[in-house]
């Protein structure tokens, strides 16, 4: 499997640069929408948050500390989220390929996982540029955490939206239901507010959420300059692992039925 | 030894109730679908290098699913498909392009998807410009592409090189006709290099073209599997029979080798049919160049038929058609014949043909197709050979009566 995706490295490749040029073709601004986009959204979230709601980070003395938190927690959960949305309906997305050429299927969730990895890379480089700028903040050593988040992320979200990617095929309803558990999932993740606002009662559902961890890798790195918890760490990576597994086994017993559904 | 043999394959598609007891059937349960669909049903042949192998069938016998099985996209439910060397499937021109990528690009990119090393197409490129004919449009996004240079573009990457086995579903009908003609070349060329082609079509000429062999499918299973010229005549009396119950096929082959089919619902048959010298009334069995010649049908009423069209089509040894037409079209009535009445039809017309051997068929049925009311259907129901007597040599199948006029010493 793993033999023949290399021999169809380049379409992977040709294909990751051509989702970018998708991205860009017939735009004015073209690559200036990466700092644009970004920017937009954290001056929304700062405006209602920070100056209608006076929701404020404890213990930060920096004054664009809210901006940081945000940003910093947006850029992990898009890697996350762009991932896995995309891989749910990748397969019926590219079903007419499917049906008439022979080419290791599983290179269509890898273009994703791909142009996503681009996509977070330049939005990174975005975010770098925004701090340096307006805020005056620069990277430090803790940023180095930020590729073991990414790779986490990345096991995360292509285990889970290959495995329902496979299953979408089969019944539509998946992907229907999936944006909508997306959207909790951010809602439930401390990205716009802060863990410590969240009410006692409730901190039992942030310890079981595995991208709390994940996010918080970016967080910390970003806006404390801290290292992660190494410990902290093991419970998303196993079930990143497990995920990764199973969407194989999965796909693997799927495969004979796959075209049969699109 | 076959390139390609297809053994007892069977596909069947399962529709099952939930989610849960699909995936139940992947991991070993033994769940019962609810309900399932049998699209090929126990399908065996072989092909053997430089042999062309059409199928075809009415919409949904399978001949797209079968196409499927061999290209690999699709597994078999049971049956063995063994393809021997590099098959190169045509199923659908421009199947994995990116509409924002240039021709160029996308030679790589698409080329990348039919599994072509990078190398290999650095080589390919400029002979894939070159067939395609898209000009300056080749270093431009192919959005901007109409239909037929999307198609010549997409042909041209797909044939780059010579397969051992090449797959064609129904494409060789696009563009105009000109690229057509280049298309059917370079697949011709193919089957003479030693590709062993499978073609499915519906254009039936693109059949007695290019295909050794024929098999016609019907609701999934192999209905007549045989030479072109018997199988397309069966296919298209079968077509008939969909819109006449009554209806009964005879085939068989005449000392020529020409075949001889007949169908219909008989209401009316032809009792006799002769092709007469216009002078002598005689029979003729070789006519000449520019002879006048008739052709009488004498048919007779079984019941009343209250409308008749009679139709005449004279085909080539390959099958082409050279002329045809019928009373509808002349303007020829013929109306209320009693059960028992005569009708005679004299068809007087000058042999423009080259020499060769012909066929000709004649049709009894109610209106101008013969889908609608078949009383009567033949297929070389005679056959005569055309000598060139006192022309000058000439060759193809119609005498243009040209005149060369030659001016020497212009200034």
């Amino acid at each position: 499997m793993f033999k023949s995706l290399w021999t169809f490295r380049h379409f992977i490749m040709s294909s990751i640069r051509a989702d970018m040029r998708n991205r860009f073709a017939r735009s004015r601004l073209g690559a200036m929408w990466f700092i644009l986009h970004p920017l937009a959204q954290a001056l929304i979230f700062s405006i209602v948050l920070a100056e209608v709601l006076g929701a404020r980070l404890e213990g930060v003395e920096i004054e664009a500390a809210y901006p940081i938190y945000l940003l910093s927690g947006l850029a992990a959960w898009t890697l996350f989220s762009e991932i896995l949305t995309r891989s749910v309906g990748i397969f019926i997305e590219q079903a007419s390929v499917l049906k008439k050429i022979t080419f290791p299927r599983l290179s269509l969730p890898i273009i994703v996982w791909g142009s996503a990895m681009v996509n977070h890379l330049l939005l990174l480089a975005a975010i770098l540029v925004i701090f340096a700028v307006m805020f005056g903040q620069y990277p430090n050593a803790a940023w180095l955490a930020i590729p073991l988040g990414m790779a986490l992320i990345s096991m995360l979200a292509f285990g889970l939206g290959v495995f329902l990617g496979v299953l979408n095929v089969f019944s539509r309803d998946v992907a229907q239901v999936m944006t909508v558990v997306v959207q909790l999932w951010f809602w439930i993740t401390p990205i716009v507010y802060p863990r410590s606002i969240v009410p006692e009662g409730y901190q039992a559902i942030i310890d079981l959420n595995p991208m709390v961890p994940l996010v918080t890798i970016y967080q910390d790195a970003m806006l404390y300059g801290a290292w992660p918890d190494p410990r902290a760490l093991i419970v998303p990576a196993t079930i990143g692992v497990v995920a990764v597994a199973l969407s194989f086994v999965v796909f693997r017993r799927a495969s004979a039925d796959l075209v049969d559904a699109l | 030894m076959a390139l390609l043999s297809v053994d007892r394959v069977s596909k069947r598609y399962a529709i099952y109730g939930s989610l849960v007891s699909r995936i139940g059937s992947w991991f070993g349960a033994s769940v019962m679908p609810v309900s399932e669909f049998w699209a090929n049903r126990e399908i065996s042949f072989d092909v053997a290098p430089g042999e062309a192998l059409a199928l075809i069938g009415q919409n949904g016998a399978g001949k797209s699913t079968l196409l499927k099985m061999i290209t690999g996209t699709v597994r078999p439910s049971s049956g063995r498909v063994a393809a021997h060397g590099r098959v190169s499937a045509i199923l659908e021109l421009g199947v994995g392009f990116n509409l924002e990528l240039t021709g160029r690009q996308n030679i790589f990119h698409a080329g990348g998807l039919m599994g072509h090393s990078q190398a290999e197409l650095e080589r390919l490129a400029p002979q894939i410009e070159d067939f395609a004919e898209v000009g300056e449009h080749f270093d431009q996004p192919v959005r901007t592409y109409s239909s037929g240079m999307m198609a010549r573009l997409a042909f041209a990457l797909a044939t780059a090189t010579r397969p051992d086995i090449l797959i064609i579903d129904e494409v060789l009908s696009v563009g105009d006709s000109y690229f057509q003609h280049k298309s059917f070349d370079r697949v011709r060329a193919f089957k003479e290099a030693g590709t062993a082609i499978i073609l499915v079509t519906h254009g039936l000429a693109d059949v007695r073209a290019l295909c050794d062999r024929v098999i016609l499918l019907d609701k999934g299973a192999v209905l007549k599997d045989g030479p072109p010229d018997e199988v397309v005549d069966y296919y298209n009396a079968l077509i008939a029979e969909r819109e006449n119950a009554k209806l009964t096929i005879e085939q068989r082959r005449t000392k020529g080798g020409w075949l001889h089919s007949r169908s219909g619902s008989y209401e009316i048959v032809t009792e006799t049919l002769d092709l007469l010298d216009r002078e002598s009334r005689q029979p003729v069995a070789t006519a000449t160049v520019g002879q006048k010649l008739a052709l009488k049908i004498r048919a007779t009423a079984n019941e009343d038929v209250p409308r008749l069209v009679v139709g005449v089509m004279l085909r080539d040894r390959t099958g082409h058609v050279v002329w045809g037409t019928n009373t509808w079209h002349t303007g020829d009535h013929i109306v209320d014949v009693r059960a028992g009445g005569r009708v005679e039809v004299n068809v007087a017309f000058t042999c423009t043909l080259g020499p060769g051997s012909y066929g000709l068929a004649v049709a009894l049925s109610a209106s101008d197709t013969h889908l609608e009311k078949n009383y009567e259907w033949q297929d070389n129901a005679i056959v005569f050979d055309v000598v060139n007597a006192d022309r000058p040599y000439f060759i193809g199948t119609s005498e243009l009566d040209a005149d060369f006029t030659i001016t020497k010493d212009l200034d």
